[in-house]
């Protein structure tokens, strides 16, 4: 067994810590280097840089199987190491649709494979995502993948009745559907966000009450069938009122919002590049306050990537026929901190939880659920805080490159991550 | 004087490059007037149109105009631009940028496809835009206002003071959102007269009125342009039949009637008959709707020579010079 000391680090509150890993595990953890035993052990300075669990994502399209020029399980794990994730969850809008227990254990196992990070697989709720009959839900709950989220991501459960059983359903182990709250009538061939902007450029525009009507029902139908309701990438003022007045109402219901829209606005879109062109769209900065508010005062509770890679040729294109969505493992720990922490509205500790324990809790990834402590799984990364870095589409980790934050300049670099006590990236580099 | 490199937008304009471009085509027109029907200006040059959407009338004036410079022409029909359904629009570009286009003029059912094309860098000449999607149409707004300004105005001004009526689908006219901007930088004041079906629903930034009713304030207008209204439309549900939207909205005798003495009426084209404009209407002696068609040749003459000609400087006299 190897026995590696970190000393000389900072936990995310900013206070020296010093901790022994051995194998897997945390063995020990200390303000003070002289109170821990490790003569053995291999010491390694971390020069006063942050010490902080590995993040955990709960939305990430990996695309594999299907669309492997896009990104695989194996490329899509290097990226979320390179963003700090020990955790991600795979979207099931593969080709196929991961709808079976074949297909979620499939992308397990091609996780275990890459050995980066753990890869929970999600799986569809309904057959082929298709929104018309349940997908056997239970066989992917019990298969070795051991699926806890079910989602038809990339469209919404809109049928109100499917929705109520599949609510009902998943109380069988505790499982949570996670919506993708999009009203298909009243965003057909829709663009971007429905507002001065669409007006203005001419582009179909995707109403914020086609979001909110969905959660506004979806609550009360999870309130009705007492079950647990995800709310995937919360994008409007609106869904963060309704969302706070039925956690008021003790409804279990949680929500997640993308780094993109806590940072970008619609006013992108009059570029006209799709790099910005994004499911749920970009909104108004007016929704951009809202969200970071709603985060900071918990109606929001975690922060997801919705990392949703695609090749060149889906963005480099008119913007009406390129895909939707932006790559972000890489660059979430960066933006989210520049949103919430810069902006004084989080301490980096919160932030940090609402990225890794949260999630990790909504989901039941165990591994994850507690901080930094004697006896916890030994995955971990090294933030260097004061690290200034330029994000670079050249650069990514990704086979993707559509990041919609190239050439900004920004803060929290990752700098090294400890998966089950392996290092699996030193020093900006993913190893393997 | 500043000529954009492109025309994308008449947010590519400032008042007085607009106020250029009308100048130059008045003087053109008077040209046109002489034996000189053709200028030597951009003999050499290849002018590629560059059509994804069926277009007869301005592909046909966008190629007179640039015979009349002496432009060799070029014509690409491409219908169904997407990834899927065949070769992309880089690829097209690239190709054409590698046979020598001098300038392209692209019309697109994609809102911002002009755009991606001069940003990208694909193409090195300049792109004007014949139409893209639901956004922008310059071309069509600056003949417009050269039409209005013949009548209203005269050269070297704008239309200061000038009432403007635009009435039916704003929501998916490229046309109004031209000519809304270009008219009210050339000092106009417009109104928008549609069912809130057909109008965007955040509007508050735009420099118009709004009104849900035709006959509340026909009389008040100096020039009333109706826009095409797309059958498919009803079928969406923006309005309940064409039949209510010709009785509610549609110009007829009655209302024509009703307008000043000297207003007249503006039609992009082309007309949907008993739509939202009936036939006395459209063939009255208020119409200027074949004056349109003459003078979008000569909007899209001067457009070419300002953005083709070398220089982005419009020399003092160099018209003049050509003529000489």
């Amino acid at each position: 067994m190897t026995r590696t000391l970190l000393s000389n680090g900072v936990d995310t509150d900013g206070n020296s810590i010093n901790i022994l890993i051995d194998g897997e595990r945390i063995a020990a953890l200390s303000r003070d280097a002289s109170q821990i035993s490790a003569h053995d052990a291999e010491v390694i300075d971390m020069q006063g840089m942050t010490l902080a669990p590995t993040l955990v994502d709960l939305h990430t399209h990996l695309r594999e199987p299907g669309k492997e020029d896009a990104e695989t399980v194996q490329s899509g794990s290097a990226s979320a190491v390179r963003g700090g994730f020990g955790a991600i969850s795979a979207m099931p809008n593969t080709n196929p649709v991961a709808d079976t227990a074949g297909v979620v254990e499939q992308v397990f196992s091609l996780g275990v494979e890459a050995g980066l990070c753990d890869v929970f697989p999600i799986g569809a709720v309904t057959v082929g995502q298709e929104g018309e009959r349940l997908a056997e839900i239970l066989a992917m709950a019990e298969s070795r993948a051991r699926v806890r989220i079910f989602s038809d991501d990339g469209h919404c459960v809109s049928d109100p009745v499917l929705m109520r059983r599949a609510l009902e359903y998943v109380k069988i182990f505790d499982g949570v559907i996670a919506q993708h709250a999009q009203d298909p009538a009243l965003t057909r061939g829709a663009q971007m966000n429905e507002g001065a902007v669409s007006a203005r450029i001419g582009l179909k525009g995707w109403p914020a009450v086609a979001e909110e009507a969905i959660i506004a029902r979806d609550v009360l139908l999870a309130d009705h069938v007492g079950s647990r309701l995800h709310i995937c990438h919360v994008s409007t003022a609106g869904s963060v009122a309704i969302i706070k007045w039925a956690k008021e109402r003790g409804i279990n219901v949680t929500a997640e919002v993308t780094p993109h829209h806590l940072l970008l606005t619609d006013e992108l879109a009059t570029t006209f590049d799709p790099v910005y062109k994004v499911n749920p769209p970009l909104r108004h900065t007016s929704d951009v306050m809202a969200l970071r508010e709603g985060l900071a005062d918990g109606t929001i509770d975690v922060i997801a990537t919705d990392h949703a890679p695609h090749p060149e040729e889906a963005k480099e294109c008119e913007w009406d026929a390129a895909a939707f969505g932006m790559i972000g493992l890489e660059t979430a720990l960066a933006i989210s901190s520049r949103a919430m922490v810069d902006s004084g509205l989080m301490s980096f500790t919160e932030l940090i939880a609402r990225m890794s324990s949260k999630p990790a809790e909504i989901a039941g990834y165990t591994d994850h659920i507690k901080p930094l402590e004697v006896g916890r799984l030994a995955s971990l990364m090294v933030v260097d805080r004061d690290r200034k870095w330029q994000i670079d589409r050249e650069l990514t980790v990704s086979r993707s490159k559509n990041t919609p934050f190239h050439g900004l300049e920004v803060g929290c670099y990752v700098h090294d991550v400890l998966y089950r006590g392996t290092w699996v990236m030193r020093e900006g580099t993913v190893i393997k | 004087m500043k000529i954009p490199r492109h025309l994308l937008s008449v947010d590519d304009l400032t008042r007085e490059s607009a106020i250029a471009i009308l100048d130059t085509a008045a003087q053109l027109s008077q040209l046109s007037e002489g034996k000189m029907k053709k200028l030597p200006t951009l003999r050499g040059r290849a002018v590629v149109n560059l059509f994804y959407e069926d277009s007869t009338r301005t592909r046909i004036s966008f190629e007179t105009a640039a015979k009349r410079l002496s432009a060799d022409v070029i014509n690409f029909n491409a219908k169904g631009s997407s990834v899927s359904k065949g070769e992309s629009l880089k690829d097209t570009a690239l190709t054409l940028q590698a046979m020598g286009a001098d300038a392209v003029i692209i019309r697109h059912p994609s809102s911002g496809a002009p755009q991606r094309l001069a940003d990208s860098g694909w193409i090195k000449g300049p792109v004007i835009n014949a139409g893209d999607g639901t956004r922008q149409h310059p071309t069509q707004a600056l003949l417009d206002a050269f039409t209005m300004r013949n009548r209203f105005g005269g050269v070297g001004g704008g239309l200061d003071g000038l009432r403007l009526a635009i009435v039916g689908d704003i929501l998916h006219s490229r046309v109004a959102r031209s000519n809304i901007f270009l008219a009210s930088m050339l000092g106009a004041k417009v109104t928008l007269i549609a069912p809130p079906t057909l109008l965007p629903v955040e509007i508050g930034e735009w420099p118009v009125e709004v009104s849900y009713r035709i006959d509340e304030s026909i009389e008040e207008f100096d020039v009333v342009m109706p826009l095409r209204i797309q059958r498919e439309r009803m079928n969406q549900g923006f309005f309940p039949t064409e039949r209510e939207f010709s009785r509610h909205y549609g110009l007829n005798i009655d209302r024509v009637a009703k307008m000043k003495p000297e207003a007249v009426i503006l039609h992009p084209g082309p007309m949907n008959r008993g739509v939202e404009i009936d036939a006395s209407s459209a063939d009255s002696a208020r119409s200027l709707i074949v004056d349109q068609v003459a003078n979008g040749v000569f909007v899209r003459m001067a457009v070419l020579y300002l953005l083709m000609a070398g220089s982005h400087e419009l020399p003092e006299n160099a018209l003049d010079q050509e003529r000489a």
